[in-house]
C-alpha cells in the first residue's frame, strides 16, 4: 500500500516539475516573440549564469562556511578554458559547447583542489584573505596569458568567442545545479558539511574528516563557478581580465549574503533580482540622474544589512527545495 | 700569462668590475628607496585596518576609499585654499576622521551585534558608496586629475642614488605619525582604553569603559592616518582619482595581516616588506607581475604563519 504522505510528495514533485516547464515555455515564448527582446534576454540569462556561480558560493560560504573572496577567479578560470577548447577547435556545436562547459567545470575544480588543500587549513578572515590573494594572482596570469596562449588575448581581452549560450542552456543548467545542490546538501556528505560550518572541532571528535569535506564543498563550488563562467564566455563572446576581479567576487559574495546563507530560494531570488535591479535602475532612472544607479545601490546594500542583517530569506527555503523523508 | 697580480689587465678588470657592482648596488639602493616611500604610505594605510580589526574584528574594505578621500581633500587644500602642506595633510587627516567617524556611527553602530558577514557587506556597501559617490560630478568627478605639488621637487643625488625631498618628506612625515601614535596608544589613557577594548570588549564595558566612544575615536585616528597617507600618496604619485583607493586598500590591508593585524609594528613592518616586494619585483621581474608576487607572499606568510609574521598563535579551545 502506498502511504498518504509519499502521494502527497509525487504530487508536490509533479506540480513543481509543471510550474518548472509552464515558466520556461512562457519565457521561451516572450522570447522567440521578441515581446523580452535580445538585450533583455542576455540580461536574463546573465542572471542564471550569476545564480549558477552564487548557488556555487553558498555552496562553500553558506553551506559548508568556508569564507571565499575569490570566487571570481574560478569563474575566469572555467569562462577561459571553455573559450580556449571551442576557439582552438575551429568548430562549433552543441557537442562542443557541453565539452567546453564540462573542462571549465573541471579545470577550476581541479585548480580549486591543489589550491584548497593548503588554503583550507586557514580559519575564516584568514582564508577569506588568502582566497582574495588567489583572486588576485589568478587576475594577474589571466592579464598576463597572451604570453603563453595568443588566443588567450590577455590584457586586451578575448575576441571571437562563438555565441553558443542561449536561454534554453542556461535555465537547464541552473535547474540542475539547484537539484544537484539540493541533493548534496540533505545527503550524508551535505551533513557533513553543515556540520563542519557549524563547529569544525566538535564535527572531527565525531568522526568527521574535516580536511576532506572542507576540500570536498570548495571543489564542488568551484565547479558550478567554472560552468557558470563557460555559460557567460559563451553569452557575451568576449571575455577581459577585468571581469574576473576582486569587485566580481565580491559582487558574487553580495548576492549570497543578501539572499541568505545557506539558502538556495534566496540566492535564486537575489542573483535575479541583483541583476535586474542594476539594469533596470538604468532604465527606470531618467537622463540625468543615471550617474546615481551606483550610488542608490550600495545604499540599498547597507539598509538592507541594517534591516535584514541575515539576508532576505535568512535560512528559509522554497517547500520544494525542502528535503521530504520517505517514510 | 695574462692575468698575473699587478698585470693591467687585472687591474682593468677590477676596475670594471668594482664600477659594475657599484651601479648594481647603486641600483638596488635606488629601490630600496623608492620601496621605503611606497612602503610608508601603505604603513599609514594599514594602521587604519589593523586598529579597526583588533577592536571589532571588522575587515574595513572602506579605509581604502577614506583614503581617496583624504588625497581629494588634500588636493583641495594646496590647489583652490593655496594652504601650505602640513596645513593640508592637518585638513585632510581631520577631514577623514570625521567622514570615518560619521560612516561608524551611522552604517556600522547599528550592526555592533549582528552577524559579523553583515558588518563585513556593509563595509563594502560603503566602499562602493564612497567610490562611486565621489565620481559624481558635484562632488570630485570621474577623471583622473593631476595632484599639485607645493613646492618644487629637488633631487639630491648621493653618488649614484637619488633622493628627492618628496620621498624625504613621505617618509619622515610616515615615520612621524607612527610615533605619535605609537606614543598615543602605549601613554594616554584613551589608549589604554583602546587597548582594553582591543583585549576584551566586554570586561573593558564592564570596567566603566565607554567602548561606543572608543571604537568611534579608533575610527577617527585610523582615518587620519589615511587621510595623511593620500595626501601623501598624492604628491609621490601625482595623479588621483575616485577608485584610486581600492588597490592601495587592498594591499595595506594585506600588508597589515602580514605583520599580523591588530598588532601595529606588524602593520608596519608588513607595509614595509609589502612595499619592498612591490618596487623590487617591477625593478627586477615585471611590473606586471607586481600584485601576484606581493599576494605570493602573503599566501606563503599565512601558510606558514597564519597569524602573520608578529603574530601570536593562539591554541584553540572547544
Amino acid at each position: 500500500m502506498i502511504e498518504k504522505s509519499y502521494i502527497k510528495n509525487q504530487t508536490t514533485k509533479i506540480k513543481v516539475i509543471l510550474f518548472i516547464i509552464i515558466f520556461y515555455a512562457v519565457l521561451q515564448v516572450l522570447m522567440s516573440t521578441q515581446i523580452i527582446n535580445n538585450y533583455w534576454q542576455q540580461i536574463i540569462c546573465f542572471a542564471g549564469v550569476m545564480t549558477i556561480s552564487a548557488l556555487g558560493l553558498n555552496l562553500i560560504y553558506g553551506f559548508t562556511g568556508q569564507f571565499s573572496l575569490g570566487h571570481a577567479a574560478f569563474f575566469g578560470i572555467g569562462a577561459y578554458t571553455s573559450a580556449f577548447i571551442i576557439k582552438t577547435a575551429h568548430f562549433n556545436n552543441t557537442f562542443l559547447l557541453i565539452i567546453g562547459l564540462i573542462a571549465g567545470g573541471i579545470f577550476a575544480g581541479v585548480i580549486a583542489f591543489l589550491i584548497g588543500l593548503p588554503i583550507l587549513r586557514l580559519r575564516s578572515d584568514y582564508l577569506g584573505i588568502a582566497t582574495l590573494g588567489f583572486g588576485i594572482i589568478m587576475k594577474v596570469i589571466f592579464d598576463n596569458a597572451d604570453a603563453v596562449f595568443p588566443v588567450l588575448g590577455g590584457s586586451r581581452g578575448m575576441v571571437g568567442i562563438p555565441q553558443m549560450t542561449n536561454f534554453a542552456w542556461v535555465y537547464l543548467l541552473v535547474f540542475f545545479t539547484v537539484i544537484i545542490l539540493r541533493n548534496l546538501i540533505n545527503s550524508a556528505p551535505g551533513r557533513a558539511l553543515i556540520s563542519v560550518r557549524e563547529d569544525e572541532i566538535a564535527s572531527e571528535s565525531v568522526g568527521v574528516n574535516t580536511t576532506k569535506y572542507k576540500t570536498l564543498g570548495f571543489v564542488i563550488g568551484s565547479i558550478f563557478a567554472g560552468v557558470a563562467g563557460g555559460l557567460y564566455a559563451h553569452l557575451y563572446a568576449f571575455l577581459h581580465p577585468q571581469n574576473f576581479d576582486f569587485l566580481k567576487s565580491i559582487d558574487v559574495l553580495l548576492i549570497v549574503v543578501l539572499g541568505g546563507m545557506a539558502s538556495i530560494s534566496g540566492t535564486i531570488i537575489a542573483a535575479v533580482v541583483w541583476v535586474l535591479i542594476l539594469e533596470g535602475l538604468r532604465v527606470v532612472l531618467p537622463e540625468a540622474i543615471l550617474d546615481w544607479r551606483l550610488v542608490i545601490y550600495p545604499l540599498l546594500l547597507i539598509l538592507i544589512m541594517i534591516f535584514r542583517p541575515g539576508g532576505i530569506f535568512s535560512g528559509k527555503e522554497f517547500k520544494f527545495l525542502h528535503y521530504q523523508e520517505k517514510k | 700569462m695574462l692575468l698575473t697580480i699587478g698585470s693591467p689587465w687585472l687591474i682593468f678588470l677590477l676596475i670594471v668590475f668594482y664600477f659594475f657592482l657599484l651601479l648594481v648596488v647603486a641600483y638596488f639602493l635606488q629601490q630600496v628607496i623608492n620601496g621605503l616611500q611606497l612602503g610608508s604610505v601603505y604603513a599609514l594605510i594599514a594602521l587604519g585596518y589593523t586598529l579597526v580589526y583588533g577592536i571589532i574584528r571588522l575587515i574595513n574594505f572602506a579605509h581604502g576609499d577614506i583614503f581617496m578621500v583624504g588625497a581629494y581633500l588634500g588636493f583641495y587644500a594646496i590647489l583652490r585654499f593655496k594652504l601650505p602642506l602640513p596645513i593640508a595633510i592637518l585638513f585632510a587627516m581631520v577631514g577623514c576622521a570625521a567622514v570615518a567617524i560619521i560612516i561608524e556611527r551611522l552604517a556600522y553602530k547599528p550592526l555592533r551585534n549582528a552577524p559579523r558577514i553583515a558588518c563585513l557587506i556593509t563595509a563594502l556597501g560603503v566602499s562602493l558608496f564612497l567610490e562611486n559617490f565621489c565620481s559624481l560630478k558635484f562632488v570630485f568627478g570621474p577623471n583622473y586629475l593631476a595632484y599639485p605639488r607645493p613646492f618644487p621637487v629637488v633631487n639630491f643625488n648621493l653618488g649614484q642614488v637619488t633622493i628627492s625631498n618628496i620621498q624625504i618628506i613621505v617618509f619622515f612625515v610616515a615615520i612621524g605619525l607612527m610615533i605619535l601614535l605609537e606614543l598615543f596608544v602605549s601613554k594616554t589613557k584613551t589608549g589604554m582604553a583602546m587597548r582594553a577594548v582591543a583585549f576584551d570588549k566586554n570586561t573593558a564595558q564592564l570596567m566603566g569603559i565607554n567602548v561606543d566612544f572608543i571604537v568611534s575615536i579608533t575610527f577617527g585616528i585610523g582615518s587620519a592616518l589615511a587621510g595623511a597617507g593620500g595626501v601623501l600618496y598624492g604628491i609621490a604619485y601625482p595623479q588621483i582619482n575616485p577608485f584610486m583607493g581600492i588597490m592601495p586598500g587592498l594591499k595595506a590591508f594585506v600588508a597589515a595581516v602580514l605583520g599580523g593585524i591588530g598588532i601595529i609594528p606588524g602593520a608596519m613592518l608588513g607595509a614595509g616588506i609589502m612595499g619592498m616586494v612591490e618596487v623590487l619585483t617591477s625593478a627586477y621581474i615585471s611590473s606586471t607581475l607586481r600584485d601576484a608576487i606581493a599576494f605570493l607572499v602573503l599566501l606563503i606568510v599565512l601558510l606558514i604563519k597564519p597569524t602573520g609574521l608578529l603574530g601570536e598563535s593562539s591554541i584553540e579551545k572547544v
